[in-house]
C-alpha cells in the first residue's frame, strides 16, 4: 500500500476554498511565517477517504479478533459506555468551569460522577480515599510512590530502597527509580511467588515500600500476601499494589483488606475503556488512612447542602499531578460500567476471566511447558521451551497466530520464564473463541515437530511478511521525508 | 555454547578478563543467546565508579532491556565505542569484539567471589535443566 504522500499529484485538490472576503492582515510577525508551502500531499477527497478506510481495515483490534495479550486485559468494552461518554451534557463542558467558584453549579453532574467513581473504586479496592487525577497506569504508579515518599519525609523516616520481585512489570522498578529510590529485586520462589526467605533477608529499616502485582505476572495469587504486608509494616515500609491484574479479583479480595497502603488501577484494563491503541487511559490511586493527607489536590468534596465542589484544602498534599481532573471521559465510562454490572456483575466478570484462563491452560499444558504448576488466575504463562528443541521460539508461534487471525499473547515476559507466552483470554470471550485459540496453539505445537519451516516463515497472509525487528530497532528511521 | 577458560564469570552472566590492575568485561555467550538480537548498549559515564555486582550499564535487545553488572569494583575507563554503531557485535562475538568496558580495579581480591570456567559451566547447566 502506498503512502498518502506517494499518491500526491501536483495541483490536485480535495476542496475548493472560497476567496477570502476580509482584508489580509499580518497577525503573526513575518519572521515566524513559512516561506514555502508546507509539503502536504495533494490528493482528492476520495483519495483521502479510500486511503484511510483501507488503512483502518488493516487494523487489528478487539472489535475484529481475539486479543489474548497477557497482562493487558484486552477485554471487549461494551459500546454503551461510549454512548454515555458522548452525551453532549458531558462533552460540551469546559474543564475550567468547576474551578470558577459559583460556576461550579453549572457542572454539578460531572462533579457528582467524579465524587461517586472515587467512592466506588475505594469500595472495590478497600481503600480509604482515592484520587482520579492520574492519566495512566504509570502516572498512577509515580503518584503512589510520591505519596509514599511524602509520608516518609513527613515522619522523618530515612528510607532508601524499594523492594520489587523479579517477576514485576518493568514500570515498578522504573517508577521507584524515577522517584529517587534504589531498587532491591527479590527472586521468585518455586511456588511462582516472591521467595519469602530472600524477601525477609532483604527487608530492613531503610526500605520505603514493597511493590507487588497481585495476582502476579505469572497469573498466580500470592498466598503469603498477608505475611508479606505484616513484615513490611514492622519496618514502616508501605505496601504498594499494582492494579494491572485487578480483573482477577473484583469482589473476591480487596487490596486494602490484606494490608496494602497504596493501589493504582488501570481503568483502561478492568473498567471498560479500549486500550492498546495509544488512546487515553486513567490510573486512579487509592490510599489507606496513613496517606490520605498527602493525596493530590484538588479533591471533589460534597458540601453539607448536597452540592459538589473542588477543594484545594490539603496542606500536606503532594500538589497537582495533572491538569484539570484526570481523563474525565475514561472515569465516566468506568462509572457507567460499574453501575451497569453492579456488585454481582463485577464478581461474575472476575470469575469468568479466571475460568476462561484456566480452561485454556488445561487444554494446552500437555503440549507446552508450564513453568509453575498451579491453578492460575485471569492469565497464565507457558513456555515454548519444548518447541525450542525443534528450533522454534515463542516469537515464531506468535507470528503464526497472526496468520490465523489471533493476536499473539505477550511474549518474552515475564523475564524469568524462558520463551514465555503469556495468555490472558478475559471474561468477554465465548467458549467457541477459546476452543479455536486452543486448536491453533495445538496446531503450532504440532507444526514445531512436523514442519517447523511454516512457523519460521509466518506470517504469510498479512500485508507485510516477518519484519526485521532487530534492524528496525538498530536503524531508527521514522520519517517519510 | 562457548565458555573460554581464561575468564572469570558472575552469576548474572558477565565475564571478566583480569590483567593486573586492569580488567576487560562483557556478557557471556549464554547471556547473548538468551537476550536475542541486541539493539543498543548504553555507554556508561566516563570514569563511572562501580561496585562489584552493581549495575554498570544497560543492554537493550528485541526482547528486553537488561542491566549489566560490574564483575569487580573500580572505575570504568573505557567503553567499547564500536558497540554504538554495531551492537550486534555482542551477539556475534561476545568474548572478543563484543567486549563492553574496561575497568581499573580497586580491589583485586574480589576475584574470589567469581566463578571459573568449570564452576560457571556447572552453574549454567543447572539453570538450563531447571528451565
Amino acid at each position: 500500500m502506498k503512502l498518502i504522500f506517494e499518491k500526491s499529484v501536483a495541483g490536485r485538490r480535495g476542496v475548493t476554498l472560497p476567496r477570502p472576503d476580509v482584508p489580509k492582515r499580518a497577525i503573526i510577525d513575518g519572521k515566524y511565517t513559512r516561506k514555502d508551502a508546507a509539503p502536504l500531499p495533494e490528493v482528492s477527497e476520495l483519495d483521502v477517504v479510500r486511503h484511510f478506510t483501507n488503512l483502518s481495515r488493516r487494523n487489528f483490534s478487539v472489535d475484529t479478533n481475539f486479543y489474548p495479550l497477557g497482562s493487558c486485559t484486552m477485554k471487549y468494552n461494551p459500546k454503551f459506555t461510549e454512548a454515555i461518554a458522548g452525551f453532549p451534557g458531558f462533552t460540551e463542558l469546559h474543564p475550567l468551569t468547576s474551578h470558577l467558584g459559583q460556576a461550579a453549579m453549572l457542572v454539578q453532574g460531572a462533579l457528582e460522577v467524579l465524587y461517586y467513581i472515587e467512592q466506588l473504586l475505594a469500595e472495590i479496592t478497600g481503600m480509604k480515599e482515592m484520587t482520579t487525577e492520574p492519566l495512566a497506569g504509570a502516572h498512577g504508579e509515580l503518584t503512589g510512590i510520591m505519596l509514599i515518599a511524602a509520608y516518609h519525609r513527613d515522619k522523618g523516616n530515612k528510607k532508601r530502597f524499594v523492594i520489587v520481585p523479579d517477576s514485576s512489570h518493568g514500570t515498578n522498578p522504573a517508577t521507584a527509580a524515577i522517584a529517587g529510590y534504589e531498587i532491591i529485586s527479590v527472586p521468585t520462589g518455586k511456588n511462582g511467588c516472591m521467595d519469602m526467605e530472600s524477601y525477609k533477608a532483604k527487608l530492613g529499616k531503610e526500605v520505603a515500600a514493597v511493590m507487588l502485582t497481585c495476582p502476579n505476572t505469572l497469573g498466580i495469587f500470592n498466598t503469603d500476601i498477608k505475611e508479606v504486608a505484616e513484615l513490611a509494616h514492622r519496618y514502616d515500609a508501605l505496601m504498594y499494589y499494582d492494579g494491572a491484574n485487578l480483573n482477577a479479583m473484583l469482589g473476591k479480595c480487596r487490596p486494602g483488606d490484606v494490608g496494602f497502603d497504596v493501589v493504582h488501577l488501570n481503568l483502561h484494563k478492568t473498567f471498560s475503556t479500549p486500550h492498546g491503541g495509544g488512546g487515553p487511559g486513567a490510573g486512579p490511586v487509592g490510599v489507606s488512612g496513613k496517606l490520605v493527607d498527602y493525596l493530590p489536590v484538588p479533591k471533589v468534596v460534597r458540601n453539607d447542602n448536597g452540592t459538589y465542589a473542588l477543594s484545594e484544602k490539603k496542606p500536606k498534599s503532594i500538589g497537582r499531578i495533572a491538569p484539570f481532573y484526570g481523563n474525565f471521559a475514561v472515569l465516566l465510562k468506568a462509572y457507567a460500567y460499574i453501575m451497569l454490572l453492579g456488585r454481582e456483575g463485577l464478581i461474575t466478570a472476575s470469575e469468568r476471566a479466571v475460568l476462561n484462563a484456566n480452561y485454556c491452560l488445561a487444554k494446552l499444558k500437555d503440549v507446552y511447558e508450564l513453568p509453575f504448576e498451579r491453578t492460575c488466575m485471569h492469565e497464565f504463562v507457558i513456555s515454548a521451551s519444548r518447541q525450542l528443541k525443534h528450533g522454534i521460539r515463542a516469537i515464531d508461534i506468535a507470528k503464526f497466530l497472526i496468520d490465523r487471525d489471533i493476536h499473539p499473547p505477550t511474549v518474552y515476559f515475564p523475564l524469568i520464564v524462558k520463551e514465555a507466552l503469556m495468555v490472558e483470554p478475559t471474561e468477554t470471550e465465548t467458549k467457541e473463541t477459546l476452543d479455536r485459540f486452543v486448536e491453533v496453539m495445538r496446531e503450532a505445537a504440532k507444526l514445531a515437530e512436523d514442519d517447523p519451516e511454516i512457523l519460521k516463515n509466518a506470517p504469510t497472509n498479512m500485508p507485510v511478511s516477518r519484519l526485521d525487528e532487530a534492524r528496525a530497532a538498530r536503524e531508527l528511521n521514522c520519517s517519510h521525508i | 555454547m562457548k565458555i573460554p577458560d581464561n575468564l572469570l564469570y558472575t552469576k548474572e552472566h558477565e565475564w571478566v578478563l583480569i590483567n593486573g590492575k586492569k580488567a576487560k568485561m562483557g556478557i557471556t555467550d549464554f547471556a547473548q543467546e538468551h537476550l536475542g538480537d541486541v539493539t543498543y548498549v548504553e555507554p556508561p559515564d566516563d570514569n563511572k565508579a562501580v561496585k562489584q555486582f552493581e549495575m554498570v550499564t544497560t543492554i537493550e535487545s528485541v526482547k528486553a532491556a537488561s542491566d549489566v553488572y560490574a564483575p569487580l569494583s573500580g572505575k570504568v575507563t573505557q567503553f567499547n565505542s564500536s558497540l554504538e554503531a554495531s551492537p550486534e557485535l555482542i551477539n556475534k562475538s561476545p568474548y572478543e569484539d563484543g567486549w563492553i568496558a574496561l575497568i581499573e580495579l580497586s580491589d583485586e581480591s574480589e576475584k574470589k567471589n567469581l566463578m571459573n570456567k568449570s564452576q560457571y559451566e556447572e552453574y549454567v547447566t543447572k539453570l538450563s535443566t531447571r528451565e
